[in-house]
């Protein structure tokens, strides 16, 4: 990967406590996954940074390599990586979500 | 788009003693939803267990599928 396009993705996932790299954004979500984890987030009233990957492509195959996951969305918490809109629904259903966002001290308030 | 049957090979491929269960859920080959239960996965991370099945899929998750919708478990 480029060293810029690192950097870049350096930043963002390092510009807030919470970031979702997603095709498209919260309100135009562009696939079904980011849709699904901007629900999710949502859901638990989770303020959060949104990278919209469609808008820059070397984001979108770079952010892929710096995680070594092949899916988007991808979360990130205080930077570490979390996993995608699937890894997020089952951690949502067993509760280990909810207690990483505690124990990560990001505030929720769900609805 | 790939065949059903492709990607549960190349899931077994990588594997150990898998049972894998996959939905075309177009029935065009391109939206897929995937379960994968193993032994092997024992003691491995979600996100592990998810790398390891993308492993065998030579970046078709990447490239060629729309969406792969996966859950993984450590049974069997």
């Amino acid at each position: 990967m480029d060293q810029s396009v690192f950097e870049r993705i350096r930043n963002d996932i390092e510009s807030g406590d919470v970031v979702l790299f997603m095709k498209g954004t919260p309100i135009f979500p562009q696939c079904s996954g980011s849709a699904q984890a901007v629900q999710i987030l949502g859901m638990l009233g989770v303020k959060y940074k949104s990278i919209d990957v469609l808008a820059n492509p070397s984001v979108r195959q770079g952010i892929k390599d710096y995680s070594n996951w092949p899916k988007l969305p991808q979360l990130f918490i205080k930077g570490v990586f979390i996993g995608d809109n699937d890894i997020l629904a089952e951690m949502c259903e067993t509760g280990e979500f909810q207690k990483l966002l505690v124990e990560r001290n990001i505030p929720t308030n769900p609805s | 788009m790939v065949e059903a049957d492709e990607i549960k090979h190349l899931i077994e491929e990588v594997v150990p003693n898998a049972h894998v269960i996959l939905e075309d859920l177009r029935g065009d080959g391109n939206h897929f939803e995937v379960y994968v239960e193993s032994p092997a996965f024992a003691g491995k991370s979600r996100l592990d267990q998810h790398r390891m099945v993308f492993s065998g899929l030579q970046g078709r998750v990447d490239s060629t599928i729309q969406t792969f919708s996966l859950r993984t478990a450590a049974k069997g």
